[in-house]
């Protein structure tokens, strides 16, 4: 015997457990350092090497639009070419499908179920195109001068194009002091982005829910990364480009699992301290447990019914707002549902996406029509399950011919069958259909299609993350419409749950009955051995 | 009448083992029951946490104990045996109520009665093998499909998560029974305060035999291992 055996003992039964159940559950201390330490890092950021105001081929007064392009292309050669094969400019990727083979699809020509789409409405629609006076089919993609440069680099926050003017700036006394915007030229800006993606789908947050102009002032708590108490990052600090080729891919309008900018290519694959947290990125994609709300500032746009749409007061259209001034209903446009805070729903996606093309039929006997197909499942190694955000609809198609419609939405003037002028859907889906050079056979109804949004935006601080139980629950988890996999916490065998608590049922029902027997067995001997 | 005599049972690290070992099984089902959603107490995150470093204090002691068991012998313990085994399951079914002796004799060198060196076996050679199998596999399946190693690919979790909940419950329930059975000694408390000091009384007739086989090496006579007054902790 040993006077340590006692302590030693003492030490590893009790002692030692609970020291390192404590250290495994002890949460380390919050690095406060870290932003400060990124800032001291990245002090100042894209800051123009030359001074634009010195150049005489920007010291004119610029009648034209094009001319500034050709001003600008007459230094930076090569470029123009650059965003002649650009997805900015040509609103189109070239892009194989497998079912479809090599298809040429994007803004240019999809449908989605928001406005539609953008044929025979470019005159309004191309106000966010990087081009100069793409009004109809006849625009010249091949023409370096149809650029405009100004969109995406103008610094100084005053270039503004004009509302139906086809991608044309205001010219004249009223328009902006070119003079002062050229001289100051350079990197994109968010605020530059955020003209487009912002206000995409006709005003600001319409569309994508984590993209609006509230990340242009909102804090860490809103986008970890933007806010303005934080980083205060751009959106070319991720996005970042070669050859005016832009990483990054929105899935409403892609199909391939290429240029795709991923959270990883900053923050490693493993960036957590914990490594079960590491192995969940073979699975769920980073934003999936970083974004746990969006729409976190101004609403977005959930639900959009076209098919209320041309109801007239006093023979007259009109809209209602709600308290927030968000359009409840629009005469040119229908019902919306708007949503703030909204927790994503969730999907398997490897990359790569299938888009409901207006030559497709529709099939009436599914609930809904798919817009766009983000493929993916869990037995796909590519496939992660990611947050998005779902737009549902109701939207024309042709009951005869069952193809979706292409509305004409928009004209200059009343008369030409544009229904946010006119307020006549026949005319309206005629006009669209004959612009777009399709069959139409007059007959026309509403049909639920659903459009699939990634959120990649507004991630939150790592104090405000997805929790594990939000997810490994037996009911209503985040992930419960998807049950291709076994999740620990969410499924179980029925079976094996009902057998196994018999089981334990019945080992405690026969232990009992045994000590019970054994204690009446006990009391009867002791009463006959004392008689 | 028999006499009893105070006989060290159970060796130090034996006993360290098994409490320990009580003690992770204890720990590894309360965790892993939260995991699986049938209650919440610690939170999902520190269940996981505490499990997988149970586990890891589990596998660690499994580790030694083969080492103990092989190096000491004591894995003869387990060989299993039919002679008795039928008055073993009479005795607890019949015989404990009418207060009739056990029907196997409990010496150092065979602890355990026939039932016990089935249970036990079982325990050691299935249902703990499969619950750390599949609880290692539940760990790093991932990393095969992860790093596109195919040839151990497994895909699915489903399959190893069945497996080790239903493990779990069997565990479980050996675990209440062995609770209970461990009132059925010689005295209500005679086994437990064998398994916690390693003394215990055995009819003596036995130790006589014992005394004439050499100790566990190392364990010999200097240190007067056998009779009363030896001490309690080794």
């Amino acid at each position: 015997m040993n006077k340590f055996t006692k302590p030693i003992t003492f030490f590893l039964a009790i002692v030692a457990p609970l020291l390192i159940v404590t250290l495994v559950l002890r949460q380390p201390a919050p690095d406060n350092s870290l932003l400060d330490r990124v800032r001291a890092e990245h002090p100042e950021r894209h800051k123009s090497a030359v001074d634009h105001s010195k150049f005489e081929v920007l010291q004119k007064d610029f009648t034209n639009p094009h001319e500034i392009t050709a001003a600008c292309l007459s230094c930076h050669t090569g470029r123009g070419e650059e965003l002649l094969h650009s997805a900015h400019f040509n609103w189109e990727r070239e892009a194989f499908i497998p079912g479809r083979g090599v298809t040429y699809l994007g803004k240019k020509n999809l449908l989605n179920n928001f406005c539609t789409g953008v044929q025979s409405n470019e005159g309004s629609c191309m106000k966010c195109h990087a081009g100069y006076g793409w009004s109809d089919t006849t625009f010249d993609f091949k023409n370096p001068y149809n650029i405009d440069c100004l969109i995406c680099h103008d610094n100084t926050g005053t270039y503004k194009k004009a509302s139906g003017g086809s991608g044309y700036p205001v010219m004249g006394p009223n328009g902006p002091d070119f003079k002062a915007i050229t001289a100051s030229v350079g990197f994109p800006k968010s605020e530059n982005c955020g003209t487009c993606h912002f206000e995409g789908g006709g005003g600001n947050n319409v569309k994508h829910g984590d993209l609006e102009l509230a990340l242009l002032t909102a804090g860490r708590d809103v986008d970890v990364h933007m806010g303005v108490d934080g980083m205060n990052m751009e959106c070319v600090d991720c996005h970042t480009a070669e050859n005016h080729v832009m990483k990054g891919r929105y899935y409403g309008v892609s199909s391939t699992n290429t240029q795709r900018l991923h959270c990883e290519d900053c923050h490693t694959s493993v960036p957590h301290t914990e490594s079960i947290l590491n192995e969940h990125s073979i699975k769920v994609a980073c934003q999936t447990c970083h974004i746990p709300v969006y729409a976190k500032v101004n609403a977005t746009k959930m639900y959009w019914d076209w098919s209320t749409a041309t109801r007239k007061k006093d023979g007259k259209g009109y809209e209602t707002l709600d308290k927030d001034g968000n359009v409840l209903y629009a005469s040119i446009k229908g019902d919306f549902v708007w949503e703030k805070f909204v927790k994503p729903e969730y999907l398997w996606f490897n990359g790569t996406a299938d888009h409901h093309l207006i030559t497709d039929r529709v099939d009436t006997t599914s609930a809904f029509i798919r817009l766009n197909t983000m493929n993916g499942d869990y037995s796909d190694r590519n496939s992660k399950i990611v947050p998005v955000k779902v737009h549902r609809g109701k939207q024309p198609y042709d009951t005869h011919n069952l193809t979706l419609i292409q509305a004409k939405l928009w004209d200059s003037e009343p008369g030409k069958g544009a229904l946010w002028v006119d307020l006549d859907w026949e005319k309206s889906l005629e006009e669209g259909m004959k612009y777009v050079n399709l069959p139409y056979s007059g007959h026309y109804d509403f049909i639920d299609t659903e459009m699939y949004l990634p959120v990649n935006h507004m991630v939150s601080p790592k104090t405000n993350v997805v929790t594990c139980r939000e997810c490994h629950t037996r009911d209503n988890g985040r992930l419960a419409g998807l049950t291709d996999f076994y999740m620990p916490g969410r499924d179980r065998n029925k079976f094996v749950d009902i057998a196994g608590q018999l089981m334990l049922l019945l080992s405690f029902l026969g232990a009992a009955s045994h000590a019970a027997l054994r204690y009446q067995a006990a009391r009867k001997r002791n009463t006959t051995a004392n008689h | 009448m028999t006499k009893y005599k105070k006989a060290y049972v159970y060796k130090g690290f034996e006993r360290f083992w098994h409490w320990n070992q009580a003690l992770l099984i204890f720990i590894l089902a309360f965790t892993g029951f939260e995991i699986h959603s049938s209650y919440s107490f610690l939170g999902f995150a520190n269940a996981v946490k505490v499990h997988n470093l149970a586990a890891w204090g589990l596998i660690i002691l499994i580790v030694f104990a083969i080492f103990w068991h092989f190096t000491t012998g004591e894995w003869k313990q387990y060989i299993p045996t039919t002679k008795n085994l039928k008055a073993q399951a009479e005795f607890y079914l019949f015989g404990i109520f009418r207060n009739a002796p056990h029907p196997t004799k409990k010496t150092v060198i065979s602890k355990l009665n026939p039932l016990q060196r089935l249970v036990y076996l079982g325990l050691k050679i299935l249902f703990i093998p499969v619950m750390v199998v599949s609880g290692l596999l539940y760990m790093f399946y991932r990393y095969p499909q992860g790093n596109n190693i195919e040839i151990i690919n497994i895909g699915n979790l489903e399959v190893i998560a069945i497996v080790h909940t239903a493990g779990a419950f069997i565990l479980l329930s050996f675990v209440l029974v062995h609770l209970y059975l461990i009132t059925t000694g010689h005295t209500l408390t005679s086994n437990l305060k064998a398994m916690i000091t390693g003394w215990e009384e055995l009819e003596e007739e036995e130790i006589a035999a014992e005394e004439k086989k050499p100790e566990v090496p190392g364990k010999g006579e200097k240190k007067g291992v056998t009779g009363t007054n030896a001490p309690k902790w080794r």
